[in-house]
């Protein structure tokens, strides 16, 4: 199973919350499968949709998911402490860790050799990490939307990418539609 | 009243209620001052990169943000400056140490002091520089801007506005 697999089997479970969709294919994906007001498309910047979304979080009650990538949260490895030691029971992140760095051509990644991020983000202090299979990805995520305690998952999955056009929404539009199912 | 104590009074006077910091010797007083303010969340960063994704998250949220750094960051955060903080027009005040200015003791913070205004500038973001003390009296001004224009803005401040290095 691959990333837009995952995606599309929980499309349904991420439509009534606050997404932040990481760079590249990750947001392009959901463009695609599913957009909503309430997903929030990361343009450029690799490497922080976990710290957008842990911030989105700690200024609203509303529940946040962060969909990140192994490459991402190895670009950005400080974000695993300041998660840690900032918990926001409504802040989920989800690390989709297909050992690759998919936007860019598939290069693997370290998390898909020796380094892994469930070990990683326990020593980081993270309480509740949960790694998964590809295939159990709607299930786990569910239970810790119902959880109501801040949870980072790793789901594990095969690399590859499927052809998606890119996003041609004017980020101010984005950032603005955001706001507004923030604040609805 | 310090010269920090009137920074954080004027961060809570226009509702900033989200503050991360990358410490700087220099800041180590203002710091301090927003850790104990009830009315800011203090989230401290590894990186100033992280920390402006930080802030993204929490405007959108519906906090105001701020952060506070050394100017080093500008070289570290110049490609969240642009594909996000301006990209997507939002705004960020951003509290700077200038070092490498007068009183400086340390060569290598000069390196990156010559770069510091021509790199703001070629990014086009609003620059102040704070290099005497009553010079703060503008601070309360300058939050209002930044939040009026949806811009990061840079309050850089030199170790002559903070009373020296720390010697």
């Amino acid at each position: 199973m691959i990333r837009s697999e995952i995606l599309r089997n929980i499309a349904p479970i991420l439509r009534d919350e606050l997404v932040v969709c990481n760079i590249g294919l990750p947001s392009q994906e959901m463009h695609l499968i599913d957009d909503q007001p309430t997903n929030f498309y990361m343009l450029g910047t690799m490497g922080l949709s976990s710290s957008i979304g842990l911030g989105v979080a700690l200024a609203q009650d509303k529940t946040v998911i962060s969909i990140d990538g192994d490459g991402s949260v190895l670009t950005n490895f400080g974000t695993l402490p300041t998660i840690a030691n900032n918990v926001a029971n409504n802040y989920i992140l989800l690390i989709i860790d297909n050992g690759s760095y998919g936007s860019t051509g598939d290069q693997p990644t370290y998390a898909g050799q020796k380094t892994s991020l469930t070990a990683v983000a326990r020593a980081c202090g993270c309480e509740n990490v949960i790694e998964c299979k590809a295939e159990d990805t709607g299930e786990v995520l569910q239970a810790a939307i119902d959880s109501k305690q801040m949870t980072i998952i790793v789901a594990k999955c095969e690399s590859g990418n499927i052809k998606v056009p890119v996003i041609t929404k004017d980020p101010v539009v984005i950032r603005e539609r955001f706001m507004q199912a923030v604040k609805s | 009243m310090t010269v920090s104590e009137k920074i954080v009074a004027d961060l809570v006077a226009n509702d900033v209620q989200f503050v991360t910091t990358v410490p700087c010797k220099q800041l180590a007083g203002v710091i301090d001052a927003v850790d104990k303010n009830p009315d800011i969340y203090h989230i401290p960063s590894n990186k100033e990169d992280e920390g402006m994704g930080l802030c993204a998250g929490a405007y959108m949220g519906g906090k105001r943000p701020a952060i506070i750094m050394q100017n080093t960051a500008i070289g570290v955060t110049i490609n969240t400056l642009v594909t996000l903080t301006q990209y997507y027009r939002m705004p960020l005040p951003m509290l700077i140490s200038y070092r490498g200015e007068l009183r400086e003791p340390v060569a290598c913070q000069v390196e990156m002091a010559v770069h510091t205004k021509a790199l703001l500038n070629q990014l086009n973001i609003p620059t102040y520089h704070f290099h005497k003390e009553s010079d703060v009296d503008e601070f309360d001004e300058i939050l209002k801007y930044t939040f009026m224009c949806n811009k990061p803005v840079a309050i850089l401040t030199d170790a002559s506005f903070w009373g020296g290095y720390g010697e």
